[in-house]
């Protein structure tokens, strides 16, 4: 007996702490009445649907038969939840399209029985629920046809949804038109490239050449322009604006923003751009227009200097090489000597170097500047001597 | 007498929805205040931008031989089944509704093996009684204020098509019968709304005569029928002839689609249309939970008046002796039937008065009769193994050890393995049954609109879900869909192996009795209460069920229990609390008196 009583006895304390606990602390009670007024005034007095119940959890499997790869699956319970465009609740309802897209989208990205009609066919449905996922839609529907090889399909796309416009609603979508056009730029741009490349295989004198070239200029322009407009909205347009300065080095040589380019490409890891640098700088003082311009002979005398100094002779002399007949005349003539200087010691100084490097020390315009007597720039122009006696190429030589 | 005017009855307008996109297609101006070029016509023949919904001064004459006029018709007395020459589909009324859907929930029940004479006399009586209860108040027939002859309801006890069964609300019926004394009130007329000339064009319409007055119709005593209330009418049907579905094998046959509920109004006729304010009426988005059935059948019992019920007896399958033994075999539980008989009688729920309805005498409440026998078995395992986490582990082992050293023998019952088979099963059926519900389909193939405007909006979306919903099929290629099982109340069948597990049936409980003096106890003989203290507020509730507070074996047990049934954990808890106290009321008593913390020994 005692036993047993001794047992119950805690049995009966256990309980009581139990109590005590369900009683004082909060987790432990539970009132399931008050909970369903609670949840009704946050439903606003309506009960939760099972509809909505079902729905969400349809959704949840689609998300993991989508992390698992399963997309039979996925598809099967997308059927299911397609149920939800009709929704009763109007919040639910306009949100629905936007989720749907993703889902679906991405099923049919992998699903092996998709192809890209079914892909088409789905996108044109859904860009047209609602008005406010048309751009959205377009956008990711033309970088699925970019990634499958349709360019021109792309190109269509993004056309169409260029000139997409819904009244107020528009000011909301600028992003989107924007990334539009971005992007429909960029594909002009994969165009004139490619013709660009096309072009460089034919035969100059070939009558085809010719009328190429007139429509690459034609494409040119049309896509400087698209692009143009876009690089004035605030924003990172980097991958947009390599392929503009591209485009436009091969119009307008002597933009400003081929400085800018060069800097880009001096950056740049491959050797490719590093030569191309050099070139567009060149190319860029070919120009009345920018032979003053201080910032490029900067940029140029360092550019010498680095390509010599790593080695790559055989870049300047080929840059120099259609330059060697006309530049001394244009650029370091006795007359520019002394009018440089006089406008403009420091631009003085960098041509002299360029010219120190390129014509060697004994030239007229390297003799004059060194000759000059200058308070802050006689240690510049020291080292210039140095340097110029280092590097210059016409005394391969003496480079080490 | 004047007949009663009704001031708003209208038939729908139909348009021929194939001249109307032309039409709209054709012009394509842009909208003055949105600019979008999208049009739909508004009843009065305008157009109207579908975005931003300015109205223009343009108007259309719309001529096509499916066009027809407002009517407003003035009086009932055509009957109501009467198909105008201009009118698409018949004028019908919400109660014509209710009563179509119960018809085909009573020819489904029909087919799960109920007897024919629920339908035709149970339900049916049930369901003129509720008219006639309901129909004092809600007085549209101007025959009555003329003071016609009332005819008899049609006494369509074998009538076997829907439409025939339409005639009892024909409008010369509804005057009580012989039994069914109503009051000698003068019938309160229908609040009738008064038609507004915008109320017409908007979203105050619907495909049933009286859709918009039923649903803003708000009268003390009354209670209102709604598509739930069906079920809760068919449940005291099934009870009326102590039938062999319980209220969760009701629900479950509903939610397998056995019985019309969900989008019941799909089985309409086709002329009887379906929208605007009816869409609130019948189209419901949940499936009909246990206690908001359970407690409407009360309601409904109570509002009709309902006499005692017939009783259920020893030999009837509601009672808990039987339910028990029915229990025990779907849980796969060895022979514990003489335990739950004795718990049965020590509590007194197996008493005829306690067991049977009674509407007029036990107010509010009944017994959950398929609850309350899965928690008596609750109770018993309590009884047998405690359940703390501990000694059903200790008695498993023995059970295993004594199965190892006498295989000959008859195996005892292994908790442990019990255990490990119910929660394999119940976990694959669990995620079966989520699946199968995240795959419903709640929409119907013709949409219910609210309003006119809505209607090509509606179709149109249909469409196109209708078309995404065939590429995706498309893509998901021929995977052979399961056989729908049929039906049967019971969910599990051990016996035959098709679960592939072992079953458990016939295993002795030798390990857990011991013998005292006559009879056999339990080894056991601890318990410890599902519920300390009682609610003695208001709500007469029983505090209860965090989970965290109960042990692990108890969480699981009532977890797959529940399960079983379809009901929340809580509810069952809630029986089983019921239980205990009645089975150890005496200790409860006793533990008041001597006022110190009582400890609760059995015997």
């Amino acid at each position: 007996m005692s036993d047993f009583d001794e047992e119950l006895t805690k049995l009966a304390l256990a309980e009581d702490g139990k109590r005590e606990t369900s009683v004082f602390s909060n987790p432990g009670m539970h009132f399931p009445w008050l909970q369903e007024r609670i949840e009704t005034v946050v439903t606003g007095g309506k009960k939760k649907r099972d509809f909505a119940q079902t729905t969400s959890a349809c959704l949840s499997f689609i998300q993991e038969a989508l992390l698992k790869h399963q997309w039979q699956q996925a598809a099967e319970y997308m059927h299911s939840y397609l149920q939800t465009l009709e929704d009763s609740d109007t919040y639910k309802r306009q949100n629905a399209p936007e989720v749907i897209w993703k889902l679906g989208s991405e099923i049919l990205f992998y699903h092996p029985k998709s192809n890209v009609e079914t892909f088409n066919n789905f996108a044109d449905r859904m860009k047209n629920i609602g008005v406010l996922n048309y751009l959205k839609i377009s956008l990711q529907h033309a970088l699925y046809l970019i990634h499958h090889g349709k360019l021109e399909d792309a190109n269509r796309n993004l056309s169409d949804a260029e000139t997409w416009r819904y009244g107020e609603k528009s000011s909301s979508q600028e992003v989107l038109i924007n990334l539009v056009q971005a992007y429909k730029g960029l594909l002009q741009y994969h165009t004139w490239s490619k013709k660009k490349t096309e072009l460089s295989e034919i035969d100059k004198d070939d009558y085809a050449y010719t009328s190429e070239t007139g429509n690459s200029g034609n494409q040119s322009c049309r896509t400087s322009t698209s692009i143009c407009a876009l690089l004035k909205t605030p924003g990172v347009w980097d991958p947009f604006v390599k392929s503009y300065v591209e485009i436009l080095h091969e119009i307008v040589p002597s933009h400003p923003l081929m400085l800018e380019f060069h800097t880009l490409l001096r950056k740049s890891d491959t050797e490719e751009h590093q030569k191309l640098g050099l070139s567009v700088l060149f190319e860029f003082l070919d120009f009345a227009g920018c032979t003053k311009n201080i910032t490029a002979w900067k940029y140029l005398a360092k550019c010498l200097k680095q390509t010599l100094m790593e080695g790559h002779l055989v870049w300047v002399e080929e840059e120099w090489m259609s330059r060697r007949s006309w530049w001394p005349t244009f650029h370091f003539s006795f007359f520019w000597a002394k009018s440089d200087w006089k406008a403009d010691a420091d631009l003085a100084c960098e041509k002299a170097f360029v010219v120190g490097i390129l014509l060697g020390k004994g030239c007229r315009y390297f003799r004059y500047i060194v000759k000059q007597d200058h308070e802050t720039l006689k240690k510049k122009i020291k080292r210039m001597k140095k340097c110029v006696k280092k590097y210059s190429i016409v005394n391969p030589g003496v480079c080490t | 007498m004047l007949p009663l005017m009704l001031g708003r009855v209208r038939k729908a307008r139909t348009w021929d929805l194939g001249c109307l996109q032309e039409i709209l297609k054709s012009f394509t101006e842009r909208c003055s205040q949105c600019a979008a070029v999208s049009w739909g016509l508004t009843d009065e023949g305008k157009y109207y931008c579908t975005s931003c919904h300015n109205v223009t001064d343009r108007s259309e004459e719309v001529v096509s031989t499916a066009v027809i006029t407002n009517t407003k018709i003035n009086s009932i007395s055509r009957g109501l089944r009467k198909r105008s020459k201009h009118e698409k589909g018949w004028d019908w009324y919400v109660c014509e509704g209710f009563q179509c859907i119960l018809y085909h929930q009573a020819e489904a029940l029909k087919t799960l093996g109920v007897g024919a004479e629920l339908k035709n006399e149970v339900l049916h009586n049930l369901w003129k009684r509720y008219l006639q209860k309901s129909k004092q108040a809600y007085c549209k027939n101007p025959v009555r204020t003329r003071g016609r002859k009332a005819k008899v309801l049609g006494d369509n006890l074998q009538s076997s098509d829907c439409a025939s069964e339409l005639e009892l609300l024909s409008d010369t019926t509804l005057e009580s019968g012989a039994e069914f004394q109503s009051d000698p009130q003068i019938p309160k007329p229908f609040p009738l709304v008064k038609a507004s000339p915008k109320s017409e064009a908007a979203d105050v319409c619907s495909g049933s005569v009286d859709g918009v007055e039923y649903s803003e119709w708000k009268e003390k005593g009354v209670l209102k029928m709604t598509v739930p209330r069906t079920l809760a009418l068919c449940y005291l049907s099934l009870l009326w002839q102590r039938e062999t579905i319980t209220l969760s094998d009701l629900l479950r046959f509903v939610e397998e689609d056995r019985i019309p509920y969900v989008n019941a109004f799909q089985l309409f006729p086709e002329e009887m249309k379906v929208y605007g304010r009816d869409k609130g009426i019948f189209a419901v988005e949940s499936w009909p939970d246990y206690e908001d059935i359970y407690k409407n059948m009360i309601e409904v019992a109570i509002f009709l008046d309902l006499p005692r019920f017939p009783d259920v007896t020893e030999d009837c399958y509601l009672h808990p002796n039987i339910l028990c033994m029915k229990y025990l075999l779907e849980l796969n539980l060895p022979e514990m039937h003489s335990l739950t008989c004795q718990v049965v009688k020590m509590t007194g729920i197996g008493e005829v008065d306690f067991l049977t309805f009674d509407p007029i005498a036990k107010k509010k409440r009944t017994v959950k009769y398929d609850v309350q026998a899965v928690a008596v078995i609750v109770v018993v395992l309590k009884l047998l193994f405690l359940l703390d986490d501990k000694l059903e582990w200790s008695y498993s082992s023995l059970a295993e050890a004594y199965n190892e050293e006498h295989r000959e023998d008859e195996p005892q019952f292994d908790f442990r393995k019990w255990y490990q088979v119910m929660k394999k099963t119940f976990d694959e059926k669990r995620q079966k049954w989520e699946e199968a519900r995240a795959k419903y389909s709640w929409k119907t193939k013709r949409p219910i609109y609210r309003s006119h405007i809505d209607k090509s909006v509606m179709y149109k979306r249909r469409e196109m879900v209708e078309h995404l919903q065939k590429q995706f099929s498309a893509l998901v290629g021929s995977t052979p869909v399961a056989e729908k099982k049929d039906p049967s109340s019971f969910q599990f069948n051990w016996t035959e192996g098709d679960t592939g597990s072992p079953c458990f049936h016939g295993h002795s409980l030798q390990g857990l009795l011991r013998t005292k003096g006559q009879s056999l106890i339990t080894k056991n003989s601890l318990y410890w209460l599902s519920t300390q203290k009682f609610c003695k507020s208001y709500c007469k509730h029983v505090t209860t069920y965090e989970e965290s507070n109960f042990s692990l074996s108890y969480q699981f047990i009532l977890s797959i229990f529940s399960f079983l049934l379809r009901i929340k954990t809580s509810i069952l808890h809630e029986e089983v609390s019921l239980i205990e106290k009645k089975l150890f009321e005496k200790k409860y008593n006793e533990s008041k008196k001597r006022s110190r913390p009582k400890k609760v020994r059995r015997h």
